[in-house]
């Protein structure tokens, strides 16, 4: 019951089969005999769970569903708000904080009768690609607990893997859905730039930042999509388009589409495996009736030197209102103000927090914007172009989702080789480009490899028609980690 | 040497809710109860722009000619403060909502044009309230309520002369917001807040000198003080062969002066970048045009109609124009009698005696309303009072509401012109006053305004004044 | 070594300006690390310089999109006591922090 995917799920309630109670007490029961070794949760929502839990069964009996997600179990990645229920980013600074509000993402699955499992590790704050800067634990990735799960939702990514929740929310600022998709072997969808409401998703990168499923296959994907996608008062920067039938679109195959291979998405020093089974896809697609060309992002070379200005400038300005003075933690004993915000500052942040602070300050600073922010939002420009004209011939990009396949803890010790593991993921960010990792393949070591699809904005349909085309045609998803207790 | 001052003035925009927030933004309301995760910065929490506060912008931005801006957008400015929940303020930095426009300002009863360089939108602060001062206090309290309240900030030119330009600056400006309806341009509640660039430099040099802004001069008499004292100052110190540093002072209204704020709290940098939680705003023509054709007369134009249409001296429209309220209360007391000078008169030199010409909202709300002080008015025109008693009566209308006609009726005020009542008492007071009538006879002709004091006197001061000097003059006259 | 090739800098001073910009207290082995880790970071991301990006115009949102607002309408606020109960110290309806000048 706990690796069959949401959409299943939903079969097997409206047939009688089974209960949301029922899952949901098994998904707890499972957590409890896992979690210890995984650590992929920072808090289990136990009562809270089995309250909705208990509430769809009764639309159940009463033959009122509220749709496919009714009595889904959903890890969320702690960095988006639930009302009553602590949200600490993986922070110490947010240790104990009870937000008086429901992120909006959250909101419209509560409505769609999602039950929250609870909320998910992550890297603080979002920063990091291996759950490894969580202030609390690290997570371990499902397929090999001396692995990373990726990051920075590593916490709800393994959760999903290991069968700790039917599927979940992460964020991906540079590449932080994705990347722990492809490590752990799930899908996991980066969305348009606003077509989903970050209301209530604590910031890292205002400009980056992105909410988006995990989910065992493509079709939960577009379920999940499907209920949070849409306009919200209360995000100026989420889209007002009409939120198209992603379900309905899955099924129609990629004959015809026309996809694009970047040329730049394979570099040196990349796994050969992840390049085997890369390429072995693309041939995959090609005959299901794709057609496939070349194409050239050239600006991929600075994507991820402008992502390093970008979102540790507006990650310095997000994380400034962390001072002790409203919430969270204060250091005592402090003797005056600046003396009390800068010691609570500097107990309550990490060191990779600390780092891009200190990075996002120093080019913001008097003298230096020009250098680095100002010419990072022109190459920002420069990337865009890039798929601009990459998309005037193609449907879709298919390339890598990483570079590499998991690895081990502790072993990226200098921040810059962890920041070049995002290297692919990055530009879809920038660009706000939907994007989805669907897994391709396993190692020799037998750890799971991510094919990445980029579409054009607010093309999801056509994003997740290939994905699914693609899942559909391989036997990758059919495969779980067996975690031992 | 001359004095060169240009003001920044923050108002107060009149919107319902807060500038990114639904919170109301009603004054004096309890401690942090108008607040919400977005005006008090909780994490995840986005800001959404007014629609009003941009049109409250325009709408001022078109009565200043300024040059609206089609590429208009938000960017943070940051620093840290405890009021201040994100530790940046949303404000507006490269592309602010409208440039390069001008006040006219009349000092000693010439017009100058004062340039305004800049006008932009921005959200207010929280509140502090210090366990004693801000120096002694060992910690401070925080109310949010006022956090997220729209701002706007208009940057004049350094075109202001002295002291007393700028206060004329600053009543005129308020006073073109006030008839826009987009402040209340209450001071001491901080809907209006002026800081203060000033520098000297030696007569007729076009170079500028040391520019020292001056902070906390939160009502129009403290703007002018505070200005007074800092050209003194300057001025003091440069001839005394000093050198000035260019710093941020803080007007101490209680003690008369300016003093140093200490260099570290003011060695900002800013770090402004463009908000990336807010799209950046458009504004097309026919957005400004809309918003033009319902800007109201404003206080200039209402000023040359008063002189054209009233016949009002310069000095009255000035003064009754300056203020909106009052500019009403003019036109509805002399649609109710039409003695346009009368009406000004006793507005001017009784009303404003007993409410601030500034206050807007006292002189809407005050009990004597126009229809009640022109019907004052006709009681002395129709000879009913003399305008000694119409005086007391005005006196307790202020304070009761009741019309003029009831009091006068209640106490008996109304005026004697019964002619042969009045002739009677004269005759008395003249045979009480041999004494006043021998020193008349001897050409004193100061003696029969003695007589005419009796006469008051020994009527109440009901007497019609113009028939006792009347039969008094005929009396005297045949002695 | 013309200016695109000489690789930025960072002094311990400018760690420290940063630091206190930033309101972060340092200790002295976390501000050398700090500063190798920036100067490294930062020599990466000089390859931005490699790239011409004159009349290039920058992008600051992902999605353009201009004129979002609200009306100007009251919601309910939130109830004082949610929003205070998260804070680190209060006193009564009012959120509390230490002596706001230095000594
Ligand atoms: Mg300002
Ligand atoms: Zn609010």
């Amino acid at each position: 019951m706990t690796d069959t995917p949401i959409h299943e799920l939903a079969d097997a309630y409206l047939r009688g089969e089974t209960t949301p109670t029922a899952v949901t007490e098994a998904y707890l029961a499972r957590i409890a005999r896992l979690d210890d070794r995984l650590g992929a949760y920072l808090t289990v929502t136990r009562e809270q769970a089995l309250r909705a839990a208990a509430a769809s069964d009764a639309r159940y009996r009463a033959g009122t569903p509220l749709g496919p997600l009714d009595g889904a179990p959903l890890a969320y990645k702690d960095v988006l708000c639930t009302r009553g229920v602590r949200t600490t980013c993986g922070s110490r600074i947010l240790e104990g904080f009870v937000p008086p509000y429901d992120a909006t993402a959250i909101e419209r699955l509560g409505a769609a009768g999602a039950v929250m499992l609870g909320k998910g590790n992550m890297d603080e704050f979002a920063m990091g690609s291996s759950t490894e800067y969580s202030a609390f634990k690290p997570t371990r990735n499902p397929w090999d607990l001396a692995r990373v799960p990726g990051g920075s939702s590593g916490g709800p990514a393994a959760a999903v893997a290991a069968g700790l929740a039917a599927g979940g929310l992460g964020t991906d600022t540079g590449g932080s859905i994705r990347q722990p998709a492809a490590f752990c072997g799930i899908v996991g969808l980066k969305p348009t730039y606003g077509r989903v409401s970050r209301y209530g998703l604590v910031a890292f990168g205002s400009s980056l930042d992105h909410i988006g499923p995990f989910a065992r296959d493509v079709t939960d994907a577009a379920l999940l999509l499907a209920a949070m996608a849409g306009a919200d008062p209360r995000d100026a920067t989420c889209v007002e388009a009409p939120v198209p039938d992603y379900a309905a679109a899955l099924a129609r195959g990629v004959r015809g589409l026309r996809l694009g291979v970047p040329d730049e998405y394979f570099i040196d020093g990349m796994d050969p495996e992840v390049e085997r089974a890369v390429r072995d896809a693309v041939d995959v697609l090609r005959g299901l009736g794709a057609t496939v060309e070349r194409v050239s992002l050239p600006t991929t070379r600075h994507a991820l030197a402008t992502y390093y200005v970008i979102a540790p400038a507006e990650a310095s300005s997000n994380l400034a209102r962390y001072d002790g003075v409203k919430y969270g933690l204060r250091v005592a004993g402090a003797k005056d103000l600046i003396e009390m915000s800068s010691r609570t500052r500097a107990a309550g942040f990490g060191a990779e927090v600390k780092r891009r602070i200190m990075l996002g300050t120093y080019v913001l600073s008097a003298g230096y914007y020009e250098a680095y922010y100002g010419r990072a939002q022109k190459v920002r420009t420069l990337v865009r172009r890039d798929f601009e004209a990459a998309f005037g011939r193609v449907d879709l990009i298919v390339a890598p989702m990483t570079p590499n396949v998991a690895f081990k803890h502790g072993e990226k010790e200098d921040p810059l080789s962890m920041y070049l593991n995002d290297v692919f993921a990055v530009p879809a960010d920038m660009t706000g480009l939907p994007a989805i990792s669907v897994p391709c393949g396993f190692s020799a070591e037998g750890l799971p490899i991510g094919l990445q699809f980029i579409g054009k904005a607010l093309d999801e349909p056509t994003l997740l028609r290939a994905a699914h085309a693609y899942e559909q045609a391989t036997p990758w998803r059919t495969r779980r980690p067996s975690v031992p207790s | 040497m001359d004095v060169v001052i240009g003001l920044e003035v923050h108002a107060q925009l009149l919107t319902r809710s807060k500038m990114f927030c639904g919170c109301a933004t009603t004054f004096g309301a309890a401690p942090n109860s108008q607040t919400c995760p977005v005006c008090q910065g909780m994490p995840g929490s986005l800001p959404v722009v007014n629609r009003r506060a941009v049109e409250f912008g325009i709408r001022t931005a078109l009565a200043f000619n300024c040059r609206v801006n089609e590429a208009c957008r938000f960017a943070r400015k940051h620093y840290y403060y405890p009021d201040m929940p994100k530790n940046f303020q949303i404000s507006q930095y490269e592309e602010p909502l409208a440039e390069d426009g001008a006040l006219e300002i009349d000092v000693d009863g010439a017009s100058r044009t004062i340039g305004i360089q800049r006008l932009h939108l921005e959200e207010d602060v929280g509140k502090l309230v210090h366990e004693g001062t801000l120096e002694t206090a060992q910690a401070s309290l925080v109310d949010f309520n006022r956090s997220g309240v729209p701002l706007m900030e208009t940057v004049s030119r350094p075109d202001l002369r002295s002291p007393e330009e700028a206060a004329a600056y600053l009543r005129a400006f308020r006073a073109v917001l006030v008839y826009l309806g987009v402040c209340d341009g209450n001071m001491e509640e901080g809907s209006l807040r002026c800081d203060a660039n000033v520098s000297l430099r030696p007569r007729g040099s076009s170079e500028l000198g040391t520019k020292v802004e001056i902070k906390n001069m939160n009502s129009f008499k403290n703007v002018q003080r505070a200005l007074e004292f800092e050209v003194r100052r300057q001025a003091e110190a440069l001839e005394a062969g000093l050198r000035l540093v260019q710093e941020t002072r803080l007007w101490d209204a209680e003690r008369g002066y300016t003093r140093s704020m200490r260099s570290k709290e003011f060695a900002h940098d800013y770090r402004y970048f463009p908000e990336p939680d807010l799209v950046p705003l458009r504004i097309d023509r026919a957005w400004v045009d809309a918003i033009r054709a319902g800007l109201p007369e404003l206080p200039r134009q209402r000023r040359q109609r008063f002189l054209r249409q009233y016949g009002l001296p310069a000095y009255d429209a000035e003064l009754l124009t300056h203020s909106q309220a009052l500019a009403d209360y003019f036109e509805a007391a002399t649609g109710e009698l039409p003695q346009a000078k009368l009406v000004s008169n006793w507005i001017m030199s009784e009303l404003l005696r007993v409410l601030p010409a500034d206050d807007e909202a006292a002189i809407r709300a005050a009990k004597i309303t126009p229809r009640h002080l022109a019907g004052l008015l006709k009681l002395i025109e129709d000879g009913t009072i003399s305008g000694k008693i119409a005086k007391d009566v005005f006196q307790k209308m202020v304070v009761s509401g009741e019309e003029a006609r009831a009091i006068v009726a209640r106490e008996g005020l109304t005026q004697l012109a019964d002619e042969p009542a009045l002739a009677a008492v004269i005759d008395q007071v003249i045979a009480r006053n041999p004494k006043a009538i021998e020193d008349f006879r001897k050409g004193k002709t100061a003696a029969a305004k003695a007589l005419v004091g009796q006469i008051m006197k020994a009527t109440q001061g009901k007497a019609n004044p113009a028939i006792v000097n009347r039969l008094l003059e005929e009396k005297l006259s045949k002695i | 070594m013309p200016d695109a090739e000489r690789p930025p800098m960072i002094s311990r001073e400018d760690v420290l300006h940063v630091a206190r910009l930033a309101r972060l207290e340092l200790s002295e082995p976390e501000l050398e690390k700090m500063r190798e880790q920036l100067n490294s970071i930062l020599t990466y991301i000089d390859r931005l310089k490699e790239l011409d990006v004159t009349g290039v115009e920058p992008t600051s949102h992902a999605v353009p999109m201009v004129n979002v607002m609200r009306d100007d309408v009251v919601v309910p606020c939130f109830p004082r006591d949610e929003m205070l109960a998260n804070a680190p110290d209060r006193v009564g309806e009012f959120f509390r922090v230490p002596r706001i000048i230095e000594d």
